[in-house]
């Protein structure tokens, strides 16, 4: 069953051009130039029941957008979405009951009170019994490890806890569709890894379908078996995280180590050189050629060690972005 | 219903108990209010002795003797304290600007309403601790209420201009506030808006010394319902004719900007969803 479906959905912001200067600022008053921008342009989507879906995408690539369309927060261009049957931006409490929406550290939570009483107002708001609230609750606090900050005002945790405190009040109300705008954005190793692992463990547990958007691939790698790239508003890649090598990535790293004062002056018919510190040489050999380089290398010199390495994730990601940068200049 | 009012009792029960953490800076913050009126009462005195030739007691001005302005600027006190909303426009304004309002978007529950809650709350918390200085001034002051307290009828509409104040206040301040979706910035609009609440609300003088022609615009007008209306009736300034007029005018104009804020509400989300932000 599909929890999510985007047809060709679409927006566009207009954006007030300021120009630099006191008198063009005045003249601004009177004018304004707006320039368009296609934050989302014709997205197709479906995300079934249970999926942990994750959005890459360099800043300003549409991510966000996507997920505040979701959620109802703005309206699309044009376009459809449903979700959980619902078309989020007609905003009816009946599906605002059933998602969640956690932004950075955007908080939800009273700034001034123990995270204890935000939570009782969120039991009110979103009509959640009281039994089903306690053990909810009791889950959430456990898994976190943040039962005995429950009483402590919100202003005196760490962002760390913070964060975790944010993450419970957007789960209290067991959400069946989660939406995860950078859950670990600005959050130290120890605290991010806290996070993942129980993201990991609560989607296991609950099946629900979540959609993340973050910069850590750290965070993508752990939790999400699907990955939608997406760059300048269009998705250009949807699958497995590994399938984005098969894709993306023409070529494997090789690193070579030759016997003592064997190696050969001339590396470049077998690939590209990356770096030299005899006796190793590192190439970037093509994808489809390499099994055939690798063997005439072995029969021509004498070689120590092999290793054959697939380029590291953040790069060949990187490398999307920029390609569809280019084809869009293009 | 039931679960609604139960929703409401625990958004007030926890503003409330916000409000509370600030309790300290109350009391001191509510005698200093009155400074600003010993300034005035002291203006009036001088006025009042220049008319009478050197004799306070005779003289009148509009139907006014000393001992009833003094009463007058304590009245629109109690009148502004139900009223005056500060930080509400100013607060809404600042929640579009920097997109806090998107939590009403996304959470099942009503901005308007969770606005009115908290600043219940705000008033309850405030003024139970803030109702002791206020005493202490009425208490030294009793002497210039020279009428005694009013029969119970007037009292009665007394109590009911300062909550029908209290509506129109937090109706009329959000609706200010809501302007925000269109100019980010309200602030000066809201001075343009404190200049004349304070000229024609009666906060500045009793609207009694208006001249006939702005009489009748400040009857008109909602300003003076938020401070002048409520001490006049305590005053007996009030015809009972007039009374269920002026109170019919009241309650058309909270009634008016709960529709217009309403309507700002929806205008307003649906061209800052039409934005993004």
């Amino acid at each position: 069953m599909n929890v999510i479906e985007l047809k060709q959905l679409t927006k566009t912001y207009r954006v007030y051009q300021k120009k630099e200067g006191l008198l063009a600022s005045l003249g601004g008053l009177f004018q304004r130039e707006y320039r368009d921008v296609n934050a989302v342009r014709g997205i197709d989507l479906t995300v079934a029941k249970g999926e942990f879906v994750a959005f890459l995408g360099p800043n300003g690539a549409g991510k966000t957008t996507t997920l505040k369309l979701l959620s109802g927060v703005i309206n699309p261009t044009s376009g459809t979405a449903q979700v959980l049957g619902y078309v989020p931006w007609e905003r009816k409490n009946a599906y605002r009951r059933r998602f969640a929406l956690v932004m950075g550290q955007k908080n939800q939570l009273w700034w001034d009170l123990p995270a204890n009483e935000s939570y009782r107002l969120h039991q009110q708001i979103y009509r959640i019994e009281p039994a089903e609230f306690t053990r909810t609750l009791d889950e959430l606090t456990g898994l976190l490890g943040v039962r005995e900050l429950l009483r402590q005002p919100v202003r005196e945790l760490s962002l760390g806890e913070r964060m975790k405190m944010e993450l419970i009040a957007a789960l209290l109300h067991s959400p069946e569709v989660l939406f995860l705008d950078e859950p670990t954005i600005g959050l130290d190793v120890i605290a991010q890894h806290n996070v993942r692992q129980f993201l990991k463990q609560y989607q296991l547990e609950r099946q629900t379908t979540i959609l993340l958007t973050s910069h850590y691939m750290k965070d993508v790698a752990a939790l999400c078996e699907r990955v939608v790239v997406i760059a300048h508003g269009q998705i250009e890649y949807d699958g497995s995280l590994a399938g984005i090598l098969d894709r993306f990535s023409g070529h494997k790293i090789v690193t070579l180590a030759f016997t003592e004062n064997q190696m050969p002056p001339d590396l470049t018919p077998f690939g590209e050189i990356l770096e030299v510190l005899p006796p190793k040489v590192k190439l970037r050999i093509d994808r489809n050629v390499v099994a055939e380089k690798l063997a005439s290398l072995l029969s021509q010199h004498s070689v120590e060690d092999v290793s054959v390495e697939e380029p590291p994730l953040e790069e060949v990601i990187a490398d999307v972005f920029s390609r569809a940068t280019r084809s869009k200049e293009a | 219903m039931y679960v609604r009012a139960h929703t409401w009792w625990t958004i007030l029960r926890i503003a409330l108990e916000e409000r509370l953490v600030y309790r300290g800076d109350f009391a001191l913050g509510t005698l200093m209010r009155f400074l600003p009126i010993i300034t005035q009462i002291f203006l009036w005195w001088a006025i009042f002795e220049s008319i009478g030739s050197g004799s306070v007691e005779t003289a009148e001005i509009a139907n006014f003797t000393f001992p009833d302005m003094v009463a007058y600027y304590l009245l629109t006190m109690v009148g502004r304290a139900f009223s005056s909303m500060p930080g509400l426009a100013s607060g809404v304004a600042r929640q579009i600007r920097d997109g806090e309002i998107k939590k009403f978007l996304i959470q099942p529950v009503d901005m308007v309403g969770f606005l009115m809650l908290n600043r219940i709350a705000h008033k309850l918390a405030y003024y139970s601790v803030a109702i002791l200085p206020f005493a202490l001034v009425f208490y030294l002051c009793r002497g210039y209420f020279t009428a005694g307290w009013p029969d119970p009828l007037t009292l009665a509409a007394f109590v009911s201009s300062l909550i029908l104040g209290f509506l129109l206040g937090f109706f009329l301040e959000t609706s200010i506030g809501l302007i925000g979706f269109w100019f980010l910035e309200v602030s000066s609009l809201l001075f343009v808006y404190m200049l004349f609440s304070f000229f024609l609300s009666g906060h500045m003088f009793p609207l009694d010394l208006l001249p006939e022609p702005w009489n009748l615009l400040v009857d008109l007008l909602p300003l003076k319902y938020m401070a002048y209306f409520p001490a006049a009736v305590f005053l007996g300034k009030v015809s009972q004719d007039e009374l269920m007029l002026q109170l019919g005018i009241q309650v058309a104009w909270i009634v008016f900007f709960i529709f217009l804020s309403r309507y700002l509400w929806k205008r307003g989300v649906s061209r800052y969803s039409g934005f993004g932000g």
